[in-house]
């Protein structure tokens, strides 16, 4: 059974349909890129993966392990195993990010009829992954995301994907806003999480993170649609033609 | 010609109050100041909303009448009573309990207070004729009707003098406490005095016996702070939701003196708590905080007046309103600054956050200036939880309710965090947890 599969997914956003009708399989253990041009429908397709309110799903399915997602709300997919590294990650101020990483670790351990991490343990466990991406303590007391910047925010959402251990982790442009050394950090963070029975799904607009974090698939997906998909000499290509090629076949 | 406004209501209790006169404690002076205020009471008639300041609580409307004072606790009702106080005990502090309107001594820790600390029960304090601080404890606007009734019924209350010199090392606590056999009217007046250099807190409670009837608090809190003293107080109105709080405190400060206060109104139905603050010294400072969390058919109100009226002195309000349900919030916060308070420094925040599209929040901040030289600034709004923060926690795997919750406490917390004793903070946040764990 494949992990996460959508079927021809439609999808309106207030009386627009952004997708049209997509489709994408991602088995365990497999990395999958997605790029294609601003504005093509990569975060909308993220965001209804996720269970965000506001869009209307008009046709198809999104199955994870077989089960119909679109059914469940966000909390209970995130419990499932559903992890997206956001595109714009929001600030939270008052919650402070210790406060808020561990009720939402638990929360996802409550749903899963695990027994409740307590604070020494959690403590300890993310003070780990927090030294692996270099990510310093205090940051770990102020409010979520509070006055971090834009690479900093990054850092802060693969360190929730690494303490979280989803199934399906999608990272959507995780690269923006990251210096040269941050992006290999975060990378690590990434490669770090690979494993036979998780799957990646990346969206990006540069071939480098790629180089990186390499994809065993990648999708190009221009107006709503994936309109063509191969291997990773994929992204190469697409470096050297851009998406022009692809408008048309949209 | 002057049309006199009575209420069917009002004639009720101006025999009522014939009634009880001889039962109140104070002859003479006080006797005096009782028929006073009770006129003023009367010519005005429970508040309205054609009246400015009490235009988002219409008593009229919202209480309809006073009801009749409550009597002398016997012992069922101290059992009653000393059972809620212990449900609501706060360690470490020094108890004063107020049953019905009527300090209970077997209840309270009169026994041996620390050295500078002294406390009588306001109708001994009446009844012995000391003149001079029966008229403090009375000093009342009789321009607010629900001032001036309170000072012409109030059959007891705490005096609490802290000497010059002493910080107490506890705090006071005030619990007053309906006892619930039927449904009455409390009016209980106290007087805390700080000496020079003096250092107290003091925390309040409002709160009733389990199956109490619908009641009414009314009470009258006048605080003296003297030259660089410091008064710490905290107040939690956790009455029940059937309940009425009418209440006031008046405070004046002296020079160098510093005021903070922290209010939580979680319970009654209708509670109005007017806040009368004066700087009467230079270089004075106040802090006023104070959060709603109200739900149902609950009505709170806050309103406050604070007076500037020498220079150097700063004052900081933070006012947070959490509503749900069909609940009402309503902050009014006035600031004036007279003409020669220069260099005040005065600045007011209000925020509220609406739960359901029925809940409803008024805030009315007001800054009068009159003189040049101030730094003065005030705000408000009003919103619902934030849509995308709240998508954000659910993504990470928070239910609905848990992210609401957190961020409702996230909301609430810069007011809280102003309560300067750890204990008492702990009591304000345990008190807006359960509020939210109620929710679900
Ligand atoms: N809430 C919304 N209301 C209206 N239009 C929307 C909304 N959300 C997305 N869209 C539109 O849907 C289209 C796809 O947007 P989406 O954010 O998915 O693109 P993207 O591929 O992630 O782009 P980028 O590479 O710039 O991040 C865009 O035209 C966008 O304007
Ligand atoms: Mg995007």
């Amino acid at each position: 059974m494949s992990l996460l599969e959508v079927k021809d997914l439609q999808v309106r956003v207030e009386d627009r349909e952004i997708l049209h009708g997509l489709s994408l399989t991602v088995n365990p253990g497999q990395v999958h890129a997605i790029m294609g041009p601003n504005g093509s429908g990569k975060s909308t397709l993220s965001h209804v993966i996720a269970g965000k309110p506001g869009y209307e799903v008009t046709g198809g399915q999104i199955l994870f392990r077989g089960e119909d997602l679109l059914e469940m709300d966000p909390n209970e997919r995130a419990a499932k195993g559903v992890f997206l590294a956001f595109q714009y990650p929001v600030e939270i101020p008052g919650v402070t990010t210790w406060n808020f990483l561990h009720a939402a670790l638990n929360a996802q351990r409550k749903a899963r009829g695990e027994e409740e991490i307590s604070s020494p343990a959690f403590l300890k466990k993310v003070r780990e992954v927090a030294k692996s991406l270099n990510i310093p303590q205090d940051m770990l007391k102020r409010g979520v995301n509070v006055g971090f910047s834009g690479g900093e925010k990054k850092r802060n959402e693969i360190l929730q994907m690494a303490l979280f251990e989803p199934a399906v982790c999608i990272l959507d442009e995780m690269d923006s806003g990251l210096d040269i050394d941050a992006l290999r950090i975060a990378a690590d963070g990434v490669n770090a999480l690979r494993s036979p029975e998780r799957a990646m799904v990346v969206i990006t607009h540069y071939q480098r993170l790629l180089n990186y974090i390499v994809p065993d698939f990648v999708h190009v997906m221009s107006k709503g649609r994936v309109v063509k998909s191969g291997g990773k000499e994929l992204a190469l290509e697409l470096e050297e033609s851009g998406y022009a090629q692809f408008e048309d076949a949209a | 010609m002057n049309v006199v406004a009575k209420t069917e209501t009002g004639r009720a209790l101006g025999e009522a109050f014939a009634v009880v006169r001889d039962r109140l404690p104070g002859k003479g002076k006080i006797a005096d100041r009782r028929r006073e205020a009770f006129d003023a009471y009367e010519r005005l008639g429970l508040p309205h909303r054609r009246i400015e300041d009490w235009k988002y609580t219409d008593l009229r409307a919202l209480m309809r009448e006073v009801l009749p004072l409550a009597p002398l606790p016997d012992a069922a009702a101290l059992k009653r009573a000393a059972g809620a106080v212990t449900a609501h005990a706060i360690d470490g502090v020094v108890r004063l309990v107020l049953v019905d309107g009527t300090l209970a001594p077997d209840l309270s820790d009169l026994g041996s207070l620390e050295k500078g600390l002294s406390i009588r029960a306001l109708r001994e304090v009446l009844d012995s004729g000391d003149g001079e601080l029966s008229a403090q404890a009375f000093a009342s606007d009789n321009s607010n009707p629900m001032v001036a009734l309170n000072g012409a019924m109030a059959t007891d209350g705490v005096v609490i003098d802290v000497a010059a010199g002493t910080v107490l090392s506890k705090p006071v606590h005030i619990v007053h406490v309906a006892s619930g056999a039927a449904p009455v009217a409390m009016f209980t007046r106290s007087l805390l005095r700080l000496g020079r250099d003096a250092g107290a807190t003091l925390a309040e409670s409002y709160l009733a016996a389990e199956g109490a009837k619908a009641y009414q608090a009314h009470d009258g809190l006048v605080i003296a702070i003297g030259d660089n003293a410091r008064l710490d107080h905290v107040r939690f109105v956790e009455d029940t939701v059937d309940a009425f709080n009418i209440s006031s405190a008046t405070v004046s400060l002296g020079a160098h003196a510093h005021f903070n206060t922290f209010g939580m109104t979680t319970g009654g139905h209708v509670s109005r708590y007017q806040l009368t603050v004066a700087c009467a010294g230079e270089h004075s400072k106040v802090e006023t905080n104070g959060v709603n969390l109200i739900n149902g058919k609950q009505h709170a109100d806050t309103t406050l007046f604070m007076d500037h009226a020498v220079p150097n002195c700063a004052s900081r309000e933070i006012f947070r309103a959490v509503v749900d349900d069909r609940a009402h919030s309503v902050f009014q916060g006035r600031i004036i600054v007279r003409p020669d308070a220069q260099k005040t420094d005065a600045k007011m925040m209000t925020r509220a956050l609406l739960l359901s599209d029925d809940a409803e929040a008024d805030n009315k901040p007001e800054l009068e200036i009159f003189a040049d030289d101030v730094t003065c600034g005030h705000g408000a709004t009003t919103g619902a939880l934030d849509e995308s923060l709240l998508f954000y926690m659910r993504a990470r795997g928070l239910p609905e309710k848990e992210a609401q919750a957190l961020l409702i406490q996230a909301f609430v917390g810069e007011a809280i965090e102003s309560i300067a004793s750890d204990a008492l903070r702990d009591v304000a946040i345990a008190a807006a947890q359960r509020w939210l764990a109620a929710r679900g």
